[in-house]
């Protein structure tokens, strides 16, 4: 095994995949000769030409519209959004058309593609270029949607994205491509969707959170262990459909829940969490289920300091879990 | 109940001055209310009439909880249904009590009052879902168990320490009537309980005894302690009361110690020294216009500190009167809310008791505390290298270290001294 960053485990998932099986194809804005503006994709048009990797014009519309084509056509297409915050025009295709057409064909057809995008903010990326965009997608039934936080994850779960037979969104949080460092597994292997990941046991309260957060939830727990706080930390990896048993059974064990997510509060992920947590387990909660979440504010800010206010970070989610744990 | 102080978190109903069926004016008092600090008589907020009593004699009940209820009448009807839950003109709630047949009484008279009896009370302890599962199925009732956690609520540890205590207290929990295990205010986890001796008793903590106890950790926690102490020559001030004393309290009709006069000397460098007459505000200090003095007061089951108003307004004989009138109500338990809220600094009084040295523990958010001690007769060094008996006294001074130093702390000590020593037979006293 060797230490690798995560974007390496998005491009060895990429390579290996367009290697094993020649219908996947990779379409977006740079992604060829450019190798993506984050070189997820270096060298794959050199490796398997310009007919399988593929620069597409600046059109999110249409890249989610030709992907959802040839996905019916047989092929496996990998359609790269360049950042999640210019997906919107690509709603219409993945919402109305991607999501539904296995169920309004009655299973005829079906659309095996994987959308993937970069999204987040921290990276003095203002307000186009740090949106975080899943909760939109949460809501649509018939997608699958995924977020990494390992490297090895990243590989594993882009390849079970890849070989789905259904649509599957594929998140990447901009800040971790390069922060986030760990061992990718040699081999083929798979990380299956829908089943989160425990970081790390505790018994006092749970962190239910995904992508960056995910990370800094780990580092908050060993804040939290400094101070005699034993913080579960569980990374959901797959927001749709949400690893149920995984987080009520944690809760189960800690009876406190704090949900950490970097969207907009009102209506994200962890509403859905928090929700499940009442409805299903009520007479586990030692507490109320908190969301520590961005603010519900139109966009990120550019300058540091409001940058700094609108992210969640370890400290903000070590407070969190203090007050959590007083209530 | 009314919030009745800044932290006063829940209140005993004392005696119900209206009762069911009554006709009540705005702002008329309508039932005593015991807190950890004062009785409070709590004026009715709406004109109408007594319909239910909620809250019995007795009863400790949060902030916020309702204790009565009042059929609005007269005014704006708009208003009424917000007011009471009984819209209208009332009605008996059990017309087989038979007050009806009194025909010529003005107001009908519901059924007597029954106090809520345990099981209904079971429903207000504050905890959370999985505490009160975990008891249901220990079959323990939550009201016996007390509670830690915020805003009173019975913590899993309250319940997980409550049942390893589960035999002792049992047996004592059992004879006792519900209402002593009522009261459930927040309190720091206790610290684990030595094993009891023989001939040991437990003493139940009294509101006042708890609210000492907090404000006491949270004074010596939070505010850096630095003690200075002066030794005063009190022979002029013992003097000038021996002299007048006789015909002061015919005068006054109220006894003259000599509070009056070291709280005036007290008062009067605070004028010339403003920044004693402060508190300390977190990221400021305020420095307070009026000087409003409190003084502890020992009373049978704690301690209180009555507040003296304006006390840099008063003559000797004014703050005599002031200061009898506060220490007779609080050991009468008479004090009202306004007569212990403001104190901007605190002179106590251990030297009526003996003590000759003390280092006294400054009352939160004040900056400092004046303790004054017995007056001794002692030999001591005088003008001229002469020894000479002298009644002397220690003045014993903390002060908030964050809000002041010890240069301006002795500077105002010194001042105190010289007001004291410079007393006698010109001094004005009324």
């Amino acid at each position: 095994m060797a230490v690798k960053n995560l974007i390496d485990g998005v491009r060895e998932a990429m390579h290996e995949e367009m290697a094993r099986d020649p219908r996947v194809v990779l379409l977006g804005e740079d992604v060829g000769i450019r190798g993506g503006v984050f070189r997820a994709s270096e060298g794959l048009v050199g490796e398997f030409g310009e007919a399988r990797v593929i620069d597409a014009p600046l059109g999110e519309s249409g890249i989610a519209g030709v992907a959802i084509g040839m996905a019916l056509n047989g092929l496996r297409p990998i359609a790269e959004m360049q950042f999640a915050d210019f997906i919107h025009p690509a709603f219409n295709q993945i919402v109305s058309e991607a999501a539904k057409i296995r169920y309004r064909s009655n299973n005829d057809f079906h659309v095996p593609m994987v959308i993937r995008a970069p999204f987040g903010g921290g990276v003095h990326g203002a307000l186009y270029h740090s949106q975080s965009v899943e909760a939109f997608f949460m809501h649509v039934p018939g997608l699958k949607i995924v977020v990494p936080s390992t490297p090895a994850d990243a590989k594993g779960l882009l390849k079970s994205a890849i070989r789905d037979e259904d649509p599957v969104m594929y998140f990447e949080h901009k800040r971790t491509y390069r922060l986030v460092r760990g061992e990718i597994p040699d081999g083929d292997f798979t990380v299956p969707i829908g089943k989160a990941r425990t970081v790390r046991e505790g018994k006092d309260l749970s962190i239910f959170a995904y992508g960056l957060m995910a990370v800094f939830a780990e580092q908050a727990a060993l804040e939290l262990e400094k101070e005699g706080v034993s913080a579960e930390v569980i990374d959901l990896r797959t927001l749709l459909p949400l690893d149920r048993e995984a987080i009520l059974s944690s809760i189960g064990k800690t009876h406190r829940g704090l949900v950490v997510y970097e969207a907009n509060r009102t209506m994200g992920a962890g509403a859905e969490v928090a929700a499940l947590i009442a409805e299903e387990a009520l007479f586990e909660l030692d507490a109320p289920v908190r969301r520590l979440a961005g603010p519900d504010l139109p966009a990120m800010p550019f300058n540091t300091v409001q940058e700094e206010h609108f992210m969640p970070n370890p400290e903000k989610i070590v407070h969190a879990a203090r007050e959590l744990l007083a209530s | 109940m009314p919030q009745l102080g800044e932290s006063v978190t829940e209140g005993t109903i004392g005696r119900w001055l209206k009762q069911v069926g009554d006709q009540v004016e705005k702002y008329e008092p309508i039932v005593e209310v015991a807190t950890d600090k004062v009785n409070a008589e709590v004026p009715s907020p709406f004109s109408g009439v007594l319909t239910e009593i909620i809250a019995a004699e007795g009863e400790t009940l949060s902030v916020g909880q309702p204790i009565c209820e009042i059929a609005e009448q007269g005014g704006d009807s708009a208003e009424a249904p917000a007011a009471a839950k009984v819209p209208d003109a009332p009605t008996p709630k059990a017309p087989a009590a038979g007050a009806m047949d009194t025909a010529d009484a003005p107001q009908p008279v519901p059924a007597a009052y029954e106090p809520l009896g345990a099981a209904q009370n079971a429903g207000r302890v504050r905890t959370s879902p999985y505490v009160r599962r975990l008891a249901n199925d220990a079959g323990i009732d939550l009201q016996l168990v007390p509670a830690s956690g915020a805003e009173g609520r019975v913590t899993r540890e309250d319940l997980a320490r409550f049942q390893q205590q589960a035999p002792a207290s049992a047996a004592a929990a059992a004879p006792a009537q519900p209402a002593a295990a009522a009261p459930q205010i927040p309190q720091p986890a206790p610290p684990v309980q030595p094993p009891a001796m023989a001939g040991d008793r437990f003493m139940d903590l009294t509101p006042m005894r708890r609210t000492i106890a907090e404000h006491m950790v949270r004074s010596k926690r939070e505010a850096p302690h630095a003690t200075a102490w002066f030794e005063v020559d009190m022979s002029s001030v013992v003097a000038l009361r021996k002299r007048i004393r006789a015909e002061f309290e015919e005068r006054e009709g109220v006894p003259l110690t000599y509070l009056p006069f070291v709280t005036k000397a007290a008062v009067e460098a605070l004028r010339e020294f403003p920044q004693i007459n402060a508190s300390w505000g977190g990221d400021k200090i305020i420095v307070h216009g009026p000087v409003h003095v409190g003084l502890a007061v020992a009373i049978p089951d704690g301690l209180i500190v009555p507040i003296l108003r304006n006390a840099d307004g008063l003559s000797i004989a004014g703050i005599a009167r002031g200061a009898n009138d506060l220490i007779t109500r609080a050991r009468a338990g008479r004090l009202t809310l306004t007569d212990i809220e403001g104190g901007t600094f605190t002179v106590n009084n251990p030297g009526s008791y003996g003590s000759v040295f003390s280092a006294p523990v400054i009352n939160q958010p004040q900056a400092a505390i004046l303790s004054m001690e017995a007056i001794v007769k002692r030999p001591v060094v005088v003008q001229g290298d002469a020894i000479a008996v002298r009644s002397m006294m220690f003045l014993s001074f903390s002060f908030d270290h964050r809000v002041l130093d010890g240069a301006m702390a002795n500077q105002y000590l010194a001042s105190v001294k010289r007001r004291l020593e410079a007393m006698g037979p010109e001094t004005a006293v009324y």
